[in-house]
């Protein structure tokens, strides 16, 4: 085990157990005007005294208690971090300093359209760059995040449905999809019926056949699959669909295998969503921001949410007036910050960049493959795109399960990748390196992975009590749900 | 290309040891009849220095060195420098959702901090690890509040920010939800009780209403909170500026409590990213959207914490999950978080004291120079004002004209108060700024 050596990290207490009244971290400046009565102005009823519990820190305290917790995180920053269908890849730091330049960060969404230009200009320009990458007509930048972008997709295909004078009530949805799929069917109001994959982990094209009528509103289909494989007859789906009078959406969670290389646009879509805290490198910062933006081929456009952007002859300014829209998914006009770093991480790459980076995601995700190929099962056969899918039925003979083999590799100082997700495979261990490994770093990650193979041959139970090399041991997740404590409080200190 | 870590001979070597030519090869899976796409109509590559030129040249296309009045779900605070130092650490910005608790513990530590500080905020007793933002937590709140009342009627003060009632109404329009808006009192700007008794029945999941309103006004909640519960129904208090629980009350008397914290540490950054809060009472913890952390213990039984309750979310409950969310906003949090343990007790109250009295300040030097404020009702950092020499339209261009971006014409949400401005004033708006904002109100000032 080369790759980690044991170092000292410190113990922090939480901000409210440093907290002693009379500090502060933080000095205002005097005010230079008078001083208001809060009793006198709100009246005292509408008056709180102080916030109760409130912590009472200083600076440093502050700064220390956090680069502490920092110290407690394994990040991108530190080394590989393969999560299958989350995309962990760079995120470059000049896209940071570019979201922080004043003028931009500090914009107010209502100043007048005159003193937004600039502005304006930059989600046109990212609207038409991810238009270009997906193949489609039109792009709305607004969702938040990307089932905040399945959430528009859907309610855009209803729209358009009712607009037809034919609302339907059905989607479908492979079993193999992301659970944002499904949840997000139900807020849209639709019934979700569910479509077993094929023995290839493909869709089931003869089930999909026999499940299309004029009930079927959609299918969300995620390409390349949650098992990291192209949907060989997609152009078949999106025919059948069609032809039923459905709507095809695409879930583009796994865009990373193919800008620059195919467009869903090109292969049948109507409808699909970007994260652009996977594809476009935005971090994902413990759990978003995030940015789901929308691409829509032509017929979907009229219905696209308020406000859009459109040329005038005084320059760009913002349209409220389209009666089909489906109205707001968000105040304003969506994560603006992210969408500024996803546009700077497209500039940098330019078009071919694009390309390169996804035939290094794929040509990482098929090296990690065969690297394991022959220690671990591999449950379905095709050809990978950007991520893989291992079962871990070998090792379960041994009592040992996908979960144990993931914390048993955060002692050999990686991330795990995705646990017992997608459900089609029991006991999955799914596997996405990005473009932005190197050939060493993966060799390491393989050589670990072959290693705790071995280890579950020789001790098992070495394997299940993992991880040994962390501050923190295996932690009890079913205590923490049984009786739920979600904030502090004095007596729960322990 | 400068991310991308490979040599092209170590790229020859990793496809040859695939048995594979070319990167071409890589592809095959994708059928022949699919068609490639051949050049990407983008630009190639930039470097850093041109990215960077690029987005400055756009920065100078936009409002850069104004002094801003605007409010209205957007406000422009002071950022200690601390904030970005913390929020830049890799530890913390390239981290994923922590799903894996061991070498999670400085996100899962500092979400639940930030529940706890939202909860004693808001006087709820239990709070989530965000929203989106304001706007999508108040339905995310409505739906909550239908969940557990089993109810499907929701009134909603028409005072609550326009486009945060924009935003429920797409997601309710197939939830099979109703929502009918309850009016304000013209004089006041506070919910019209008698209008809100006469709607209330039986079957009436929630009331929901912001305070300080969209105006700026500050609701009596308790008020609002009695009518509500007397017909059985759950009251959600919304609020879109943060800064003002530093010395409002808090809305304890609530049920749900959805909100906006990108006052605490965000930048306005042209609308987003921002961070929601949605906060509740123990009792309806289980019917919560969202991510929870919670306290629990590692197996050598020292305190650590993890995420909890994901038997509500939609990766295990998919199609019957009580919301869709999955990413939030953990990073905006984060930064709200190191904001409030900055500032601290005494600091948020003297930010709060100092939002307050500029407000006032400037509405006196406002009202001095020709206008009439449009409501009675006690407010915050934030009001409505009528100018009376000359109009609103003329009053912002005169301001532009000063390098001030001036209020909001309410007129753009709602008709019958077309030619009145939203004007807000923070702590970050000086004496002197707001004295040349007051100015252009007056029917002598020249452009």
């Amino acid at each position: 085990m080369s790759r980690v050596r044991r170092h000292v990290t410190l113990d922090e207490p939480l901000l409210f157990e440093r907290s002693s009244p009379g500090k502060s971290g933080c000095q205002l400046p005097p005010l230079d005007v008078p001083e208001v009565d809060a009793e006198q102005a709100l009246g005292s009823n509408l008056v709180r005294r102080e916030v109760r519990g409130f912590p009472e820190v200083s600076e440093v305290e502050v700064v220390r208690h956090f680069t502490r917790l920092s110290s407690w995180n394994y990040a991108i920053d530190l080394g590989l971090y393969p999560l299958g269908s989350c995309t962990m890849k760079y995120n470059p730091r000049l896209n940071e300093a570019v979201a922080r330049i004043d003028g931009i960060a500090s914009a107010h969404p209502y100043q007048p359209e005159s003193l937004s230009q600039g502005l304006l200009e930059i989600q046109r320009t990212l609207e038409a760059f991810l238009g270009e990458i997906c193949g489609m007509d039109a792009v709305t930048l607004q969702p938040a995040a990307g089932a905040h972008g399945e959430l528009t997709g859907l309610l855009l295909i209803r729209a358009y449905h009712e607009a037809n004078g034919d609302p339907r009530r059905v989607v479908l949805i492979p079993d193999s999809a992301h659970g944002t799929n499904p949840a997000t069917a139900s807020i849209a109001g639709y019934d979700v019926l569910e479509i077993a994959s094929n023995a290839s982990g493909m869709i089931d094209v003869a089930r999909l056949k026999a499940a299309v009528d004029d009930s079927v509103a959609a299918l969300m289909v995620t390409n390349p699959n949650t098992v990291g494989i192209f949907e060989r007859d997609i152009q078949e789906v999106a025919r059948i669909l069609h032809a039923g009078g459905a709507q095809l959406y695409m879930d583009g969670a796994n865009m990373n295998a193919l800008a620059g290389i195919a467009r869903p646009g090109d292969f049948g879509v109507d409808v699909m969503h970007l994260n652009l805290h996977k594809t476009f490198s935005t971090p994902h910062g413990g759990g978003g921001p995030g940015a789901g933006p929308v691409a829509v081929r032509e017929h979907l456009e009229p219905f696209l949410p308020l406000p859009r952007i459109f040329d005038d002859p005084h320059g760009l300014r913002f349209d409220w007036d389209r009666p089909k829209s489906i109205g707001r998914v968000r105040a304003f006009y969506g994560n603006f910050g992210v969408l500024v770093r996803a546009l700077s991480y497209i500039l940098a790459h330019g078009g071919d960049g694009l390309r390169n980076a996804t035939v290094d995601a794929v040509l990482n995700a098929n090296y990690v493959r065969k690297g394991l190929e022959g220690h671990y099962d591999l449950p379905y056969n095709a050809a990978s795109m950007h991520e893989c899918v291992f079962s871990d039925s070998r090792q379960s003979r041994r009592g040992v399960k996908t979960g144990d083999i993931a914390k048993r590799l955060i002692d050999y100082g990686f991330h795990p990748y995705t646990v017992s997700f997608p459900l089609i495979v029991r006991g999955a261990l799914m596997i996405e390196p990005t473009e932005t490994e190197s050939k060493r770093e993966l060799d390491a990650f393989i050589s670990a992975m072959q290693a705790i193979a071995e280890e579950v041959e020789r001790d098992a139970d070495l394997v299940r009590k993992a991880p040994f090399n962390t501050r923190t041991s295996r932690v009890d997740e079913t205590r923490a749900a049984r009786k739920p404590v979600v904030v502090w409080e004095p007596r729960s200190r322990k | 290309m400068r991310y991308l870590p490979k040599s092209p001979a170590e790229r020859e070597e990793m496809l040859a040891s695939l048995g594979l030519q070319s990167s071409e090869d890589l592809f095959s899976s994708i059928p022949g009849n699919i068609p490639r796409c051949g050049h990407l109509a983008i630009p190639s590559g930039l470097s850093e220095f041109e990215i960077r030129a690029y987005f400055e040249r756009r920065a100078r296309d936009a409002a850069q060195g104004y002094a801003c009045f605007l409010g209205a779900g957007a406000y422009s605070h002071f950022r200690p420098v601390v904030v970005d130092s913390i929020a830049t650490r890799g530890e913390f910005l390239t981290a994923y959702t922590p799903y894996q608790a061991e070498i999670s513990q400085g996100v899962l530590t500092g979400i639940f901090e930030f529940q706890t500080m939202v909860a004693q905020l808001t006087g709820m007793e239990v709070a989530n690890a965000s929203m989106y933002d304001g706007s999508t937590a108040v339905p995310e709140a409505g739906m909550m509040a239908a969940r557990i009342t089993r109810r499907t009627r929701l009134l909603v003060a028409s005072s609550v920010h326009p486009e945060y009632r924009q935003v429920l109404d797409t997601y309710f329009r197939h939830q099979g939800l109703q929502a009918e808006t309850v009016p304000f009192q013209g004089d006041t700007g506070q919910v019209d009780m008698e209008a809100l008794d006469s709607r209330l029945s039986g079957d009436v999941a929630a009331v929901l209403v912001q305070s300080p309103n969209f105006f700026g006004v500050v609701e009596q909640v308790k008020d609002l909170a009695d009518l509500a519960h007397g017909s059985g129904a759950l009251l959600v208090v919304i609020f879109s500026e943060a800064a003002s629980l530093g010395l409002l009350k808090p809305p304890a008397c609530a049920d749900i409590v959805a909100g906006e914290l990108q006052s605490f540490a965000h930048p306005p950054s042209f609308g987003g990213p921002y961070v929601g809060v949605l906060a509740t009472k123990k009792r309806n913890i289980r019917q919560m959207p969202g991510r929870l952390v919670g306290q629990t213990v590692d197996s050598n039984g020292r305190r650590a914490y993890c995420l909890t309750l994901a038997t509500r979310e939609q990766h295990i409950r998919r199609a019957r999950a009580t919301s869709n969310i999955c990413t939030n906003q953990a990073l905006v949090a984060l930064m709200a978080t190191v904001y409030m343990a900055l500032l601290g007790k005494s600091g948020l109250r003297e930010l709060a004291e100092q939002n307050l009295a500029k407000a006032h300040f400037l509405s006196a030097k406002i009202r001095e120079s020709g206008a009439e404020p449009v409501f009675t009702g006690p407010f915050f950092n934030e009001f409505a004002v009528r100018p009376m020499a000359r109009s609103a339209d003329e009053v912002n261009r005169a301001a532009l004209g000063n390098g001030i971006i001036g209020g909001l014409d309410l007129g753009r949400f709602y008709p019958d108060l077309a030619g009145a401005l939203l004007v807000c004033a923070t702590e970050t708006a000086t004496r002197d700024q707001m004295e040349r904002y007051a100015a252009c109100f007056g029917g002598d000032h020249s452009e």
